[in-house]
Formats: C-alpha cells, structure tokens, sequence
C-alpha cells in the first residue's frame, strides 16, 4: 500500500517539474489531438475515393481530384502538428531533465559529509547520471507515444462508432484480448528480468574488482582463473538472458496475431454486410485501415506502460536524493568570521560517527595565537575526526569549537573554511589545467603570485617540465601525475591563499623526506605567526609542537608537547622509541 | 561494428535462421491484401458468402503460421543475441587482460568496466533488433512493391518511386544523427566526471568555499548537453511527419493511377484498395523502423567504443613456447643492464641507465625522492613494463624470453596501494597459492605481522572481507597483502613501499621476520624512510631516474650525498638521540 502511496507521490512531483512547462505541455496535447483527428480523416478520404472509382468507364475523376486535395491539405497540416508536437515534447522532456540534474547536483553540494561518506560514490553518480537519463527516456516515450496512443484508440473508436456499430462492436470485444495477453507474459517474465538484472549486476562487481585491480591480477598470475570466473557468471547470464529476452519477446507476435483476428473480424463482418448494400467496399477499406491503426496503440502501450514505470522508479531514486536532509543551514544571523588572530578553542565537546560508538568525550583543548598542535597517534585512531570537527565538516553533539569567542555553529560555513588552508592526505585535483588547480581558492591570482607559490611548495620545478607548463591539462583524478606531485599541487594551493590558519592532515605523507623538509621550511614560514593543527605519523614533523595530542582508538589519551610526554614516557614515549628502534 | 560480427559465427544457423522466419512470416503478412481484394472483388461482388468465410479461414491460418514462424524467429534472435553478448564479453575481458600496465593507464580502468557491460548490452540489444526488425521491415517494404507489381505495373511505378525517396529519408536522418548521439555522450560523460569529481573531493570543494563555482560549472556542462540532445530530437523529430508525407502523397498517386487504370479496364476496385492497403502497410513498417533507428544508432556507437578497446594492442607479448633453461645455480638473482625505461605519452625517460646485480639471498633496499623512479625499476622486474633499452634478467635470463606466467609465479609481489578482494581472508591468501594449507597460511601470517589480528577476527581465516577490504584499516590490509605474497614462498619479494601504513614498530617486526626466513629469498623493499632500508644488504639511492649510488649504508654515508641528505632529513636531531 504504502508503495502505492510512494509511486503516487513520486507522480505529484514529476508533475511538478511538468508543470513549469505547462505551455509546451498544453501545445504538445493540442497537436497530438489534432494530429489524430486529421490521421482518422484521411482514410475517410480515401474511402470516399476508392467508392469513386467503380469499374471501368465508371470513375469520376472531378470528384476524385477534389478528394485528393482535400487529403493533400489534411496530410500537410498532420505533419506539421506532428512535427510540432515532438518538438515541444524533446523541449519539455529535456528541460525537466536538465532542471532535475541541476537541482540533485546542488544538493552533492549541501548534503552533509555523513551521506557522502557513507554512500558509495558510483551510487550518487549513478543517480545524477544513469538514473535520470532512464526517466528521461520514459519520459519522452510516455509523452509521445502514450499520448497519441491514447488519442488514436479513443479517436478511432469514436469514428468506427459513426460509421458502423455491428463492426465496431467486433473490433471491441477482440482487441483487449491482446492486452491481456501482454499482461500475462509481462507477469510471467517478471522474474525471469529480475534474475537477469541480479546476475548482471553480479558480472559488473566482478568485472570492476578484475579490471580495477589488474595489477595485482596480472602479478599473481590469477589472468585464466579471473577468466574462469567470469565464463562461469558469463554463462548463468547467458542462460537467463536468454529466457527473459526471449519470453518478452513472445508478447510482440502474440498481439499482432491477436490483431490479426481483428482484421479478419471486421473483414469478414465488413463483407457480410457489404454484400446486404449496408456499407460500400470504400467503408469497408476504412474500416480496415482503421481497425489496423485501433490496434497498433495496443502493442505499443503496453511497452510504454513498463517504460513509464520503470522510469517512475528511477525518478524515485533521484528524488530520494534530491530529497535527502541537507547539511544545517548557516545561521540567520550567522557572523563573518574577521580578523582572525587564531583563538580556537575546544570545550567540552563530545562526539561521535555512530551513536552507539563513543568516540571524542569531553575534550578540552586551548589554542593560542600563532601556537602549532600536532596530532599524533598509530593509523586509523582518529586524527582526522578532529580536523572534521575544526572544519565543521561534521558538528559536535556536544559542547562547542569557538573561533575567537565565537562558537563556530554561529559563523557562516564560508568565513569559517576561508579561514582555514588545508592539505589533506587525499589528495584531491579536479579536471582543468594546473593553474586552475592552484588557484582555487584565490581565482583572481597573477601569474607572479603563482608561480612564487609553486615555488615555495618546490612544484615550480616539475611544473616546469611539463608538456605545457602551467597550461598543462590535469586529467580526472590527476591520473597523469604521480602521488607525490599531486600532494605538491594541493600544498602550492595553499600556499597561495595565505590563509589565516592551517589545517595540515598527513601533507607530506607521499612526499620524499629530502623534499619535505625543504616544503617544511616552507611551511614553517607559512606556520610563523599562525595558528596550525598538524597530523602526522612520522614523529619528527612535530616534535616542534606547542601541544602534542596523542590519540589511540579515537581517544585523546595524552596532551602536553614533546618533553613533557617523553617525561610522562606513556603511550606517545613508546611510539616515538618504536621509530627509531630497529 | 563490423569487426565484432565474428563473434556471431558460432551462432551462424541463429543468424540464418532468425531473418529467414522472420521474412517467412513477412510473407504471410503480404498476403493479406491479396486475400481481403478476393474478398472484394469476388466475395462481395458476386455475393459468395462461402468464398468469404473460406478467405476469412485462410487469413486466420495464415495468422497461425505467422505466429509460429514469428516465435521460432524470436527465439534464435535471442538465441543468436545473447550468444554473441557473452562471446563478446569473454573476448573483450580475455584481451583486457592480456592489456598491459599502460596500455591500462592510458584508457582508464572506468571506461574498460562500462565498455564492458553498458556498451556491450547495448550492442547486444542492437543485435537482437537488427535480427529480428531491421531486415524484415526492408523486406516487407520491397515485397509490398514487389506484390504491386503483380497487381498492375503502372500503379506499380508509384511505388518504385517512392521507397528510394524514403531510403534516402530514413538513412539521411540517420547518418546526421549518428555522430550527434556520439557528441551527446561524450557531453554526458564531462557531467558524470564532473559529479564524481565532487563527491570524491567534497572536503576540498567545501574547503576552499567553491560550491557555487562547481555548480555554475557542472549547470554549463548540463545546458550544452540538453542544447544538443534537443538539437538531435529535433533532427529526430523530423523523421515522423516526412515519412508520413510522402507516404500519404505516394498513395494520393496510387489512387490517381489506380483511377486511371481502373477507367480503361487493367484493374478492379479490389485491387486498388490492395494497392493501397500495402501503402499503409509501408508506412507501419516505416514507423516501426524510426522508434528503432534511435536503439540501432546507439548500439553503432557502443560498437565503436567496444572496438577501440580490441584495437589497443597489448604492448607485451609474452614469450611462446616453454620455460627456457634456467642455468644451475645462477650467481645472480636480478640484474638490471643499462635499463632506461620511457612511460607511453611521456617523452622523457623515466629510468636512464639503470644497471646493478643482486645475488641470491640478497636484500636490496631502493631508496630515494618522490617520481625518482624507485616503483618503476621494481615494475620492470615482473615485467609490467618493457624496459626502452638494455635487459633485465631474472636467473640470467632476459625476462622476455620467459613466458609471463612463469616469471611472475617467481615473483611475490606488494603493490603501494593495498588490494584486496571481495570474500575471506582465506580466499585472498589462495590467490597467492592456489593449494596452500591452512599451516602455511598461518605461517605466512605470522611473517606479515598479521596473525594477531586475524586471530581476533570472526571466523578467523573465514573472516569476511568487504569490497575494496573496507573493513580493514590500512595498515591491516597491507600485512594482508604481504602475506598474498609470502605464501607463494617466491623466488623474490617485491615490497614496494608497501609498508608506509605501518607504525615503526610494526615495519621493523615485519623487517626482522623476513630477515629470518628461508635463505634463499631475494627481497626488494622500496621505501622513502632510511630506516626501513638501512640493513639492506644493498643499497641503491635513485635521484630523478638515475641511480645516484649503491652500497651498503656505511659506504653510502660516506659517498653519497643524495643518501646523507636522505638520511639526514630523517635523523636529523633525534638521529643523534640513538
């Protein structure tokens, strides 16, 4: 019931979108209506032709001409409606579209990072993308097909209606038997699809774990055992794909033979009749061409029908995205964070990822203008919760970050990240050229500032070397570049934004040690003056700390700078012997 | 597309056979006409109502042949369809195997995965339509004409006339539009790019406050899309109203002639309405043929896309025939000789040079700057890339002569970025020995660092592993991937940088137990930190390609300034503590 409920819901909404273009919607049903008319009229005409030409020496030729130019004049003005028509469906079709994938796209930009980090990325895409690409093919064969569908069959019926009723009566009764039985093997094949869709879904994960991972695939060897694999999913696929397909494709010689019984239905009632002089051979020709016309619609709605759903079904996926709860809006009377000398402070805060997963409790932290906090602490401990928190990428359950005495929930999200230059371990470079890239975060850089920037961050040179310089296009992902050039990018990208304090996550993890500690010289300017939060597992980026947090399993366990916790000679004494102890 | 029809060749009778019903069943369709001008001309004319019933029994019975022959020709469509989608799919996932490294890089693994299953449902689709609709709707359109020209040539004229007219239409349109679809792919995948590329860095986009930007750029993408799918619907949209046009005036002419022809006696009335029943049989076809050219022009370009991948070449070609002979008891486990190594699309070399000996036993460690090139003499000895000039060897022989298979069964290898498959620990493990035993697999754990933690897992060996290994950390999933490679007990262990998520104390344990085992290993470890390579028995600092010096630490301390710098910049200040 309730999927009912939902399918009806999703309807409302689809209309929704229609209904900015209600104009192109209300052309689109005129012509289609105008269309079908003149379409039923022709072969009218052409029946009042045919009973003109009798037998030899017996045809009129003046009446026939006039006929003739009648249907001339009919057919012209049908294409131009029907021409008319498609187009204002494509217009209408395609811009609800492109109104659809704008608005899920800005919402990819205010979902909350929860959503985006605990949903697959290929899902989203797959929604933005694939998804409404289905609904706007159903879309556009509902309108254009159903539609007229519609139309011909109650248009066709109305004219058979005044012509003759005994032969309509016929056309009647046979044709729904067609439908039915497209219902039937739509039902039965049901299953046959889902089985094909799971299984194809099967080869897909298993084709992306192969082909993303060749490497390892070809190192070990494993190519004809990859291979085996596959033949044997390639195989069930094959094997179900071919019931369903075929089974579907039952439906298409069932109807037309369904339709041919109509035709022979009305031929044979059409000549009985003739032959008592209550219709003329010329009504009987219409007639046929109508009952054939009658019963095309048949074929196709229901094609469209599953069309139309399964397009209901993907709008149903984007919706579900569109609709998803977006990140707390800023404050109405949010504040713009200014003059910022670098007070932060943490108090009492709490937080968590999972409710029933304790993570951060009651942290205090007091951060200094200009102090630099390094967060230490083995893999996957947590540090990068913290820079999530300072970003305000997630918010705190409890207690509150201030920023200069202000909490940061009260700061707008803008003034607060601008505050900030952050370098993360993922590195991250979008499609455009190398400048692009670096002058993100200050669009209006000159060349000079550029470069200077780039040569701080010891990327001028390689930069250099590149086939075009700082014009050099970037590809998807920076698959051009290696790990550690990448990692140069995104820090002359901070470089250059001289930011009033600095967020460092694992920066120069994929960086040669003789090349970071000339990008930590610097980042040691960068640093002066600034506050900085640092995380970093090797040890000797950070002994110059201020505050030194050690965390363990998301914890903070020790808080003191580098002497004070070799003293304590606790959790982080141990790590630091670890390093050098071989 | 026409390269790809070989793989239809094991389905030749399907191919045959599908068309033929199909036609078979055309024909019967053709016949109608004539059956409904008998009724005409003789039934109603001359009053016979036993002539009708008898014409309306061979209607319904060519009905029932037409759906026999129809369903018979739809099976060995799908038959013919599916077969050749999995014969594809099989060639298509062998040849992107035999594909090497970068050939790999330069296509993009995303494009190989949907070539492989979007596109080829597609063409698959494209197959199934072609067989069971694209040649009977040519050939009811012919055999209508060919009907007319029984009935009377002159009205007939009509006909020859219009179909070339309509050809010329229907492909014109297509032609046109063929590209067009292709640009409005390409257009849908900047946007799919453009989304992914939001999500996988949506901690940076927020960072730097560049939401706005990304939209406006992401909605410019979007409107040049919907501006050339509408150019191509309207284009499309076309095809409808023309054919109807000239449809309808080709049957205004055939009654004109039909007049004519009936006015001096060549015809009967009958034969008119047949005439023009065939007409409107035409225009049917016609309709159906349209709603299909979309799915045919789709499924061409698919097509293309597919052979683009069978046109990329693998680069390696595996040795033939049988292992060489190793000579006994080679001195040497590798050898580089004056290797340089150029990348595909990169025009300076990335490796110049490159020549050291290991011997058996040895281990050696690489050490030098990020893109100095450390990977790339690693990838050479498994022979993931052709070197451009000189020889690696592997037990005195040059990799080249060894059958891939072979060399690498030698090899134990543990990439940078931590890999693992979908299922059990144990599984993953197999994939470095088909038939290890469970002693075996513990015993490789151990070595790895990682039987304390697998210990602890559910199941223990039939711990569950996600997609990607998810539900590791990243460290855990790299002891993982050392095990894979210690329980093939290889030849040579390859560890390239794979030890980066590990904590000191870890890297050092693992270091210790690999010293350890057996004799006989080779062991390469790449590293960036001096002290995971400082007690390699060889040393060599790469610098920018080149091999900037060998030698144990001492010696390199002493006359290498690249590796003091290194050393250096990690030991600094607290170097002097130890």
């Amino acid at each position: 019931m309730s999927g009912r409920n939902r399918k009806k819901e999703i309807f409302w909404k689809v209309m929704g979108y229609i209904r900015r273009y209600w104009v192109y919607l209300g052309v689109s049903i005129f012509m289609a209506a105008i269309t079908v008319a003149l379409t039923l009229y022709v072969p009218v005409l052409t029946g009042d032709a045919i009973d003109l030409i009798i037998d030899k020496g017996l045809v009129d030729f003046q009446g026939i001409m006039d006929i003739l130019v009648k249907m001339a004049i009919t057919v012209g003005a049908t294409a131009a409606a029907q021409w008319l028509m498609n187009v204002c469906n494509n217009k209408m079709t395609y811009g609800i579209v492109r109104d659809i994938r704008d608005e899920a796209f800005r919402k990819v930009e205010k979902l909350p990072l929860k959503y985006i980090d605990s949903h697959s990325y290929g899902e989203v895409v797959s929604r933005v993308i694939a998804d409404v690409d289905q609904f706007a093919d159903g879309l556009l064969m509902g309108f254009t097909q159903l539609f007229t569908g519609v139309v011909t069959i109650l248009g066709t019926l109305a004219v058979m209606l005044t012509i003759h009723l005994g032969i309509t009566a016929v056309v009647v009764c046979i044709t729904p038997v067609s439908f039915l039985v497209a219902n039937f093997i739509a039902k039965k094949t049901y299953h046959m699809f889902k089985l094909q869709s799971e299984t194809r879904g099967e080869q897909t994960a298993f084709i992306d774990e192969m082909v993303g991972n060749q490497r390892v695939v070809q190192a070990f060897g494993y190519e004809d055992k990859a291979m085996g694999r596959f033949d044997e999913i390639n195989g069930r696929l094959q094997e179900c794909s071919l019931k369903a397909i075929f089974f579907s494709s039952i439906t298409n010689p069932a109807t037309r033979f369904v339709n041919s019984l109509v035709y022979t239905g009305v031929g044979i009632t059409g000549a009985l009749l003739a032959i008592q002089g209550k219709i003329s051979v010329g009504t009987l020709s219409c007639l046929l061409t109508y009952a054939n016309q009658y019963t095309k619609p048949f074929n196709e709605i229901s094609g469209v029908i599953t069309e139309l759903q399964n397009a209901l079904a993907c709008a149903g996926r984007i919706f579900e995205l569109i609709e998803e709860e977006p990140q707390v809006p800023d404050a109405e009377d949010a504040l713009e964070l200014k003059d910022v000398k670098g007070n932060v402070a943490l108090k009492d805060v709490s937080f968590s990822y999972v409710p029933d997963k304790k993570l951060i409790q009651g942290f205090h932290l007091q951060v200094k203008p200009g102090q630099r906090v390094a967060i230490v602490g083995p893999t996957g401990c947590g540090k990068t919760t913290i820079i999530n928190l300072l970003m305000r990428f997630y918010d705190v359950d409890k207690g509150s970050i201030q920023v200069e005495g202000t909490d940061i929930r009260q700061i707008t999200r803008k003034s607060l990240r601008t505050s900030y230059g952050m370098v993360l371990q993922e590195t991250w470079l979008k499609a455009g050229t190398v400048r692009d890239n670096i002058a993100m975060g200050k669009p209006d850089a000159s060349q000079e500032e550029i470069i200077a920037a780039a040569k701080a961050a010891h990327a001028h040179s390689f930069i250099k070397r590149m086939p075009k310089g700082y014009d050099t296009v970037i590809t998807e992902d920076g698959g051009n570049l290696s790990q550690g050039q990448k990692q140069l990018l995104c820090i002359t990208r901070v470089m250059l934004c001289q930011p009033d304090m600095l967020i460092l996550d694992e920066a120069t993890s994929s960086i040669d040690t003789r090349t970071e500690l000339k990008i930590q010289n610097a980042f040691a300017k960068l640093m002066e003056n600034r506050t900085s939060f640092i995380v970093a597992h090797r040890l000797s980026t950070i002994q110059e700390a201020d505050i030194i947090l050690v965390m363990k399993d998301g914890n903070i366990i020790e808080q003191g700078n580098h002497e004070s916790l070799l003293a304590e000679d606790g959790f982080y004494a141990e790590l630091y012997h670890s390093q050098f102890a071989c | 597309m026409r390269n790809l029809l070989v793989y239809l060749k094991r389905y030749k009778k399907e191919t045959a056979l599908a068309p033929l019903f199909k036609m078979l069943e055309a024909s019967f369709e053709l016949l109608i006409p004539l059956v409904m001008a008998q009724i005409i001309d003789r039934g109603i004319a001359q009053e016979d109502r036993g002539l009708i019933f008898q014409m309306c029994l061979i209607m319904i019975s060519l009905g029932i042949i037409g759906l026999v022959c129809s369903i018979t020709a739809q099976y060995f469509a799908a038959k013919a369809a599916v077969g050749f989608s999995a014969e594809l799919k099989h060639s298509l996932f062998d040849h992107i195997q035999s594909l090497s490294f970068s050939e790999i890089d330069t296509i993009g693994t995303s494009t190989l995965i949907t070539r492989m299953t979007s596109d080829v449902n597609q063409v698959q689709s494209g197959v199934n339509l072609v067989l069971r609709l694209f040649l009977r709707s040519p050939f009811i359109v012919l055999g209508a004409m060919v009907m007319a020209f029984t009935i009377d040539v002159k009205a007939a004229m009509v006909f020859a006339v219009t179909i070339p007219l309509l050809c010329v239409v229907v492909f014109g349109i297509m032609l046109i539009s063929m590209p067009l679809y292709k640009k409005v792919q390409t257009l849908l995948d900047k946007i799919l790019g453009i989304t992914r590329e939001n999500l996988t860095g949506a901690r940076v986009v927020r960072a730097f406050n560049k939401e706005e930007t990304e939209i406006e750029r992401f909605m410019e993408g979007n409107e040049s899309l919907t501006k050339m799918q509408m150019f191509v619907g309207r284009i499309s949209a076309l095809m409808n109203p023309v054919t109807y046009i000239i449809i309808n005036g080709a049957a205004a002419a055939l009654i004109w002639t039909g007049a004519w022809q009936v006015e001096n006696g060549h015809i009967t009335q009958g034969e008119v309405v047949a005439l023009v029943n065939y007409m409107s049989q035409i225009l049917v076809e016609l309709i159906k043929l349209a709603n299909l050219i979309i799915t045919v022009t789709k499924a061409f370009a698919c097509a293309n896309r597919i052979e683009a991948v069978f046109e990329t070449k693998p680069g390696l070609a595996s040795a033939s025939g049988s292992m060489p002979d190793e000579k006994m008891e080679p001195e040497e486990a590798v050898s580089f000789e004056h290797v340089s190594l150029i990348y595909q699309n990169a025009g300076e070399e990335s490796l110049t040079d490159i020549h050291f000996k290991v011997r058996k036993g040895q281990t050696v460690g690489i050490i030098g700057g990020t893109g100095s090139g450390k990977s790339s003499i690693v990838h050479l000895i498994p022979r993931f890339y052709d070197a451009a000039a000189g020889s690696v060897k592997v037990n005195g022989i040059d990799v080249k002569e060894y059958p891939l298979e072979e060399l690498r069964e030698k090899i134990g290898m543990v990439m940078q970025k931590a890999v693992l498959f979908q299922g059990t620990v144990r599984e993953n493990l197999l994939w470095g020995k088909e038939d290890a035993t469970e002693e075996e697999m513990w015993r490789a754990l151990e070595i790895s660092q990682a039987k304390e933690f697998v210990e602890t897992k559910e199941g223990k060996l039939d711990a569950r592993i996600a997609q990607g290994g998810k539900n590791l950390s990243g460290g855990q999933k790299q002891r993982l991937t050392i095990a894979r490679a210690l329980i093939r007990k290889p030849q040579i262990l390859i560890l390239d940088d794979s030890a980066s998520a590990l904590d000191f104390a870890t890297d050092a344990k693992l270091r210790k137990a690999l010293r350890e085992m057996e004799k006989e290993l080779t062991v390469f470890i790449v590293s960036q930190r001096a002290s995971s390579i400082q007690y390699a028995d060889i040393i060599i600092v790469m610098d920018d390609g080149r091999i900037a010096g060998t030698g144990t630490h001492k010696e390199l301390l002493e006359n290498c300034g690249v590796y003091r710098e290194i050393y250096d910049s990690q030991f600094q200040k607290e170097g002097r503590g130890q």
